[in-house]
């Protein structure tokens, strides 16, 4: 775990997520600027890290009602705006970028924030990207594979010799510069069946799990398939850190937190995704074992505890600002975290001597 | 309400003349419910790529969004080769899982002879039901022999799509209400 910078006897990581949606607040019908979007992501990451949240990630989408397309730009300035948190992308679409170009922007970032910096890579769910910027969508899975591929191969290899199809080829090739410790951490992002998972356990690369609603204990089947395909492949599941990511939100009682962000959630959705998120759905969230964390402070540790009982997760991200959540309302969340969510689940999770063996 | 009267083939008349007839009683007896007329002979629809509805263009998008925004839809389909057509099951292809969840759809049939009756009992309503549609379960089965040249001759066959509007309409409102109150419940 320790070649992924996750610490097990620290407990389960707990870190927050945007996507960079651009989304009005359905309650007012208004939407802040582009710019304010922007600067409001930059300042969230400063809150989290004042908190003790240990990670904060932004992702790339290219299309309407979103904002951070260049997230690796954010990201740069967030990584120059904080000092202990860990920075990520959730997700670069590395299907459509150029993996050379994606390395020298993140481990630029990561001498920035001074070696904190992740990858994320992920195939996109909503495809404008490919269009945007000249990509055939019927190479869709071809192109992430290749990529991907070359982007681990960048990371373990500083001078590089590469041939494959939708890039032209690398002779000897420097890439620079190198991040702080040589190597960044690289996630695969995966979402929906457990074949996505099989295909990250078969590479033995960390995996980040797209969890936004539903039983718990589905989810848990891609982990375990993940991580008996990884020992299958020959790798060691144990040193291969699990990500999860899902809704997350918290008010005083679990029927005020699901009053504030339905509509958020459901409205967003429809403009984001083309379908609302459904009210009935959305009520058994509330239930201990389906994967939604939104609640009450209490509610939420308890379910991320079970979630952590049963996918012996390293880290959890939540994602608490989709949808034009007003800023206010993300800062009263932070404290939520600071305050009682984070103390919590270290209590609860962390590892004493006897059982770690790292 | 929303309701999308959508003639499934781009070829012959008899599903189009049917879903005239569709139209004009919702002109006649339902004004209060929008009514929209999608012929798919009118539009160039490409094959789905599985891609978001929302990320196609031109046609494709404004027939997926049509749909996706109404609360019913009545479906006209020919019998092709004993199933519906492939320019029907394409325009399903291109829609999400659940895209029919919290919708009223009811069925207009026509075919060459009464062989095919059974057709949309097999093939169509398992794919409704699939994508979550709330179904009318009778359906207008309209043959050959009821037509003559672009109208229906068959009063039989008038009384029935009368009857099957209503039935759309009557369901779509008493879903729409169970709805309203299933939801308040849940007091978010």
């Amino acid at each position: 775990m320790q070649e992924y910078g996750i610490e097990t006897k620290k407990g389960l990581e707990f870190g927050l997520y945007t996507l960079g949606d651009h989304l009005a607040d359905p309650r007012t019908g208004k939407r802040i600027s582009a710019q304010q979007r922007i600067k409001e992501i930059i300042e969230l990451a400063q809150l989290a890290e004042q908190a003790g949240i240990d990670f904060f990630s932004v992702g790339e989408s290219h299309q309407d009602y979103f904002t951070t397309q260049a997230h690796s730009v954010v990201l740069a300035a967030i990584a120059q705006a904080t000092e202990k948190i860990k920075i990520a992308s959730s997700s670069t679409i590395i299907s459509t970028l150029d993996p050379v170009r994606v390395y020298e922007d993140f481990a630029t970032i990561d001498l920035i924030s001074d070696g904190r910096t992740e990858i994320i890579a992920g195939r996109a769910s909503r495809v404008g990207n490919f269009e945007l910027l000249g990509y055939d969508l019927n190479h869709y899975e071809e192109l992430f594979e290749e990529k991907f591929a070359l982007l681990l191969q960048i990371n373990e290899e500083e001078i590089v010799n590469w041939e494959g199809k939708f890039r032209a080829p690398l002779r000897d090739a420097r890439i620079i510069p190198r991040p702080k410790r040589g190597k960044l951490p690289i996630w695969r992002a995966v979402g929906g069946p457990a074949a996505s998972a099989i295909r990250a356990g078969r590479m033995g690369v960390p995996m980040f799990l797209a969890t936004l609603g539903g039983p718990a204990s589905i989810f848990k089947r891609s982990i375990d398939a993940f991580r008996e395909t990884a020992r299958e492949s020959g790798f060691d599941p144990d040193r291969l850190p699990v990500a999860t990511a899902g809704f997350f939100y918290i008010a005083e009682t679990t029927q005020d937190a699901q009053r504030e962000y339905y509509p958020h959630i459901n409205e967003g959705m429809k403009l984001t995704n083309g379908r609302g998120y459904p009210k009935q759905h959305f009520a058994q969230g509330a239930d201990p074992r389906d994967v939604m964390n939104i609640g009450s402070p209490q509610q939420v540790i308890e379910k991320i505890l079970y979630q952590h009982e049963l996918f012996g997760h390293q880290r959890y991200i939540g994602q608490m600002d989709f949808g034009g959540v007003p800023f206010d309302k993300l800062k009263r969340n932070i404290e939520y975290i600071g305050e009682e969510i984070l103390p919590a689940i270290r209590k609860y999770t962390k590892k004493t001597k006897a059982d770690t063996n790292e | 309400m929303k309701v999308v009267a959508l003639s499934g083939s781009i070829i012959g008349s008899k599903t189009r003349t049917a879903m005239n007839y569709v139209v004009e009683v919702f002109n006649d007896q339902y004004p209060d419910v929008d009514i929209t007329l999608i012929d798919l002979a009118d539009y160039d629809i490409q094959f789905s790529d599985g891609r978001n509805y929302l990320d196609y263009k031109g046609d494709t998008k404004f027939v997926t969004e049509t749909l996706m925004g109404a609360d019913a839809i009545i479906i006209g389909t020919p019998i092709f080769q004993a199933s519906i057509p492939a320019t029907l099951k394409n325009i399903f292809d291109l829609l999400p899982v659940s895209a029919f969840e919290d919708k009223v759809a009811s069925m207009v049939v026509t075919a060459g002879s009464s062989k095919h009756y059974l057709v949309a009992e097999h093939q169509l309503k398992p794919i409704l039901a699939y994508m979550k549609a709330k179904i009318v379960q009778t359906y207008v089965y309209i043959e050959e022999v009821d037509f003559d040249r672009q109208q229906i001759v068959n009063d039989d066959i008038l009384f029935r799509i009368e009857r099957l509007v209503e039935d759309t309409v009557l369901l779509t409102r008493t879903y729409t209400k169970m709805r309203e109150e299933q939801e308040a419940k849940y007091n978010f």
